[in-house]
């Protein structure tokens, strides 16, 4: 049995070595044209901060490959013969399949504007984009980021590192509006702010200008300003990495239809991670890009590659993030604006860089998501919470086993128990036991 | 707040530009330096040691000031920008030169120490004050290792200062130093008992438990040396283990010891230049406890010899102690433990050679509550954990299959989770049992299989 995997990212590898545990006698292929071995993409910035060089985000010594018996190919895919059940290569090699797994991943989305082939203009998703970034950010006054979201605070704090004076457009009124509330949005603007980023909020691009030589000298917003640069990095989100697989006669939409066990419409092809657009029995379509469920995909796919099939199941949402130096961890539902049956627990430090919220259902009083910046909280505990859908007051009681910062940090259990008894101070309030 | 924050970024003062007055410290520290090194040159005492009083409190404000001006412009947070771009904490030219300069300076030390007379000379007026002796290499030695850790440790609370954690255990090892192996052996010496250090233990101080020394101490006049005979005795054979079962082997390794210290501190640049691959991981194991068997052999056999009348072995301690004190402790301690701290990381002679560490490490890899905990399934294999262990774990390994860590050489001085941009890992002890649990919030890749 040969299993071909397309793409070397977390999704493919997770995959991969999920096969591998499960069976010894799989032969493995994973095919990648970005780079030799599997690196953790998310550590890119790390490299270009200097925190890391290339050979640290490999997440596993060279040797693992061989010993464990997975093939690495490398190599652009340049068509699915799904019928001869062939991998064609651009060196005019082809490879056989027993099964099939494409796990090519995203493209970071370009802005369809005058201007967006001009040289210093460049987004930031690949191995390749980090080298481009090193070239393009050499001599520059200025460079300007569009988007807000993580990968243009992730830019951000990338050049400030390299002392690049930076321009960062957000669209919305606030920083990542779609999936911040306002206050955690407005304590990591005040941040953005405090590292003199020149932060434009309720900003768009018009147009990218260019100078003789084909290079960018700067952007004009669509209110007219125009900021002169010689840099501009695109954060504006990414779509499914699958050019390739369009003639190849498996079914796509956004990215590559698959059903929950991540099969697509021609048997024995299969698709996982950021590629794959899942289509759930109630007809929702989600394309999902995180880390975490490129993972987890990778994971169940290898169970249904291996023959005991399994339905991919997101479980309860986490997600996390770091801007500058504040560490954001979300645990459940929390979303930016609270739904009519939503009620919300903010407690804020008042130095503004630590915060705790806690959502839960007006009704039922049961906690349904986590928003901490700058304290970590466990995982397991919240995920438990949620699941078991613990009231707001058996939370506030228990808090403090959720909390997971260091030895010799403040706890803020009494803070956030304060704050609920100001806020509940008609209806109900916790005695705090200490 | 205004939608448009022009002017912040104008003459912005970036944390990773070197100033005018960053240039200007490193300038007055090359200065200090140079003073310091004058009296090799001259033969005046009284000139000469002003000039090494002047010229170390010059080097050491210089670079205090320094390290103020560059952590007051920084945000507190992890600071590691830029250590894989600079030759001097890459193993660049720069490095090469420290660790020439460092090696150099142990082999001096070591071997030729005639030729630090006029450095030990100019600082006998302070060693007569403070031990009611004349001044010797060693004393030399000690002062300026003491220093390195005091003016190296306020650099690491500056640098860590957002973590009360790294504050606190920077804070343990610089005061151990401080006092325990400096202060007290001096002022022991001044009241004319014998040089102890209340902070090194057997293994590591091998004689401690050897009953020669024992014996030697027991026999001083009052109680002084008995208490440390019991001293000695107790915490190496019930402290150690009681200490590591409760708090894992880092009690001693990164809030006490002195090696520890200095590598804490001083060798903060260095700490991710160990090495991670499985290789030496390999050399590890098969260095580490064969020195630790060979003292516990070496230990019981005197014991025996001691008890027979001396018949087995005859005055073998003696040499024992010389051939051992030349290889581990001189060759290995100094000159590659710390004179490569710029090209191997900071903790090689804690990982590879010192006998305590594996003690301890047999310990906590067995008989603690310690472990480092991975928080769920939050881990995103970025590598800032393995890459900042000074021990060469590789952290990552774990963090990305939700395993706590639970490593022998872990000396628990916390980095992985400081410089975890997703706060995935923590120190924690708890109960034993299922201590080695993975969480169930991800599968573990647990593979090696094949071979």
């Amino acid at each position: 049995m040969h299993v071909v995997v397309i793409g070397n990212g977390v999704t493919g590898i997770t995959a991969a070595i999920t096969i591998r545990k499960l069976s010894a006698t799989h032969q493995i292929t994973v095919i990648s044209s970005e780079s030799e071995h599997f690196f953790s993409r998310t550590a890119l910035m790390y490299v270009y901060m200097g925190h890391m060089q290339y050979q640290h985000i490999k997440p596993y010594e060279d040797w693992f490959w061989p010993e464990n018996n997975i093939n690495l190919q490398q190599g652009q895919v340049t068509y699915i013969d799904v019928e001869q059940k062939q991998v064609l290569l651009d060196d005019q090699a082809t490879l056989n399949f027993d099964k099939l797994l494409i796990a090519t991943g995203s493209k970071p989305n370009i802005l369809n504007l005058p201007g967006k082939e001009l040289n210093g203009v460049q987004g930031f998703y690949s191995l390749n984009d980090l080298q481009t970034l090193e070239a393009n950010s050499k001599d520059v006054n200025r460079a300007v980021l569009v988007g807000g979201g993580l990968i243009g605070i992730e830019l951000a704090e990338m050049l400030y590192t390299r002392c690049i004076p930076v321009s960062f457009l957000v669209r919305e009124e606030h920083y990542w509006g779609s999936v911040l509330p306002k206050e955690e949005s407005q304590m990591i603007q005040s941040h953005i702010l405090a590292h003199g980023i020149d932060l434009h909020l309720k900003a768009e691009v018009e147009e990218i200008l260019g100078d003789a030589s084909g290079k960018v000298s700067g952007v004009r917003t669509k209110s007219g300003e125009v900021i002169p640069c010689q840099l501009v990095g695109l954060g504006i989100g990414v779509f499914p990495n699958i050019d390739l697989i369009r003639n190849c006669g498996i079914k796509t939409n956004r990215g590559i239809l698959v059903n929950e066990y991540l099969e697509t419409n021609i048997p024995d092809i299969f698709a996982a991670g950021d590629c794959a657009e899942l289509e759930k029995p109630d007809q929702q379509k989600v394309v999902e890009q995180l880390w975490y469920t490129g993972r987890m995909q990778g994971e169940t796919v290898a169970y249904s590659i291996c023959g005991t099939r399994k339905k991919y199941e997101r479980g309860i949402w986490f997600n996390s993030a770091k801007f500058f130096d504040i560490e954001y961890q979300t645990y459940g539902k929390v979303s930016a604006r609270l739904g009519p049956e939503e009620g919300t627990l903010l407690w804020q430090h008042p130095n503004r860089k630590k915060s705790i919220r806690i959502n839960y259902l007006l009704h039922t009083q049961e906690v349904i998501g986590f928003n901490l910046l700058g304290i970590r909280y466990r995982h397991e505990v919240c995920e438990r919470w949620i699941r078991e859908k613990k009231t707001l007051d058996f939370v506030l009681k228990h808090l403090k086993e959720a909390n997971f910062d260091p030895e010799f940090y403040r706890r803020y259990e009494k803070e956030v128990l304060r704050k609920f008894n100001e806020q509940f101070t008609a209806t109900f309030a916790l005695k705090d036991k200490g | 707040m205004s939608n448009h924050q022009e002017s912040l970024s104008i003459g912005y003062n970036y944390q990773d530009e070197t100033d005018t007055i960053q240039k200007a410290a490193l300038a007055l520290f090359a200065v200090g330096l140079l003073l310091l090194v004058l009296p090799l040159f001259s033969f005046n005492p009284e000139v000469n040691t002003f000039f090494l009083w002047g010229g170390t409190t010059l080097s050491t404000l210089a670079l205090l000031l320094y390290f103020f001006r560059t952590y007051q412009k920084s945000h507190p947070g992890v600071r590691n920008n830029g250590v894989w771009l600079r030759g001097s904490t890459s193993r660049g030219k720069i490095a090469w030169v420290t660790a020439v300069v460092l090696t150099g300076f142990y082999i001096i030390l070591y071997w030729f120490p005639q030729y630090l007379g006029n450095l030990i000379e100019a600082l006998n007026p302070t060693s007569q004050w403070l031990r009611g002796k004349p001044a010797d290499h060693w004393f030399l030695y000690g002062s300026f290792y003491t220093l390195a850790i005091l003016v190296m440790g306020v650099r690491a609370i500056l640098k860590y200062r957002h973590s009360p954690y790294q504050i606190i255990r920077t804070i343990s090892v610089m005061l151990f130093q401080f006092l325990f192996a400096y202060l007290i052996p001096a002022f022991l010496m001044l009241l004319n008992e014998p040089e102890f250090y209340f902070s090194y233990f057997w293994p590591l101080k091998y004689d401690y438990l050897f009953p020669g020394t024992l014996g030697y101490l027991a026999k001083e006049p009052g109680a002084l040396g008995v208490f440390m005979v019991f001293w000695s005795v107790i915490i190496s054979l019930i402290g150690v283990p009681i200490l590591t079962y409760f708090f894992g082997k880092r009690w001693y390794c990164s809030w006490v010891c002195g090696c520890g210290g200095l590598a804490e501190t001083a060798g903060d640049p260095y700490r991710q230049l160990s090495d991670k691959s499985r290789k030496a991981w390999k050399y590890e194991v098969a260095i580490i406890y064969p020195i630790l068997g060979f003292i516990v052999l070496t230990t019981l056999l005197l014991w025996l010899n001691s008890m027979l009348g001396g018949w087995i072995l005859g005055s073998l301690s003696n040499g024992f102690s010389q051939a051992y004190g030349f290889f581990i402790g001189a060759i290995f301690s100094g000159v590659i433990g710390v004179g490569f701290y710029p090209i191997m990381g900071s903790r090689v002679w804690c990982r590879f050679g010192c006998p305590m560490a594996a003690y301890l490490g047999l310990l906590q890899k067995h008989f603690s509550r310690f472990r480092i905990t991975t928080n769920g399934g939050q881990c995103i294999s970025c590598g800032n954990c393995s890459t900042y262990c000074e021990m060469g774990i590789d952290v990552r390994w774990y963090a990305q299959q939700g395993k706590p860590i639970i490593r022998a050489s872990c000396v628990g001085c916390g980095m992985c989770a400081t410089v975890c941009p997703r706060g995935v890992l923590n120190l924690e002890t708890g109960p034993q049992e299922g201590r080695y649990m993975p969480t169930n919030l991800i599968s573990p890749e647990n593979i090696r299989i094949l071979n």
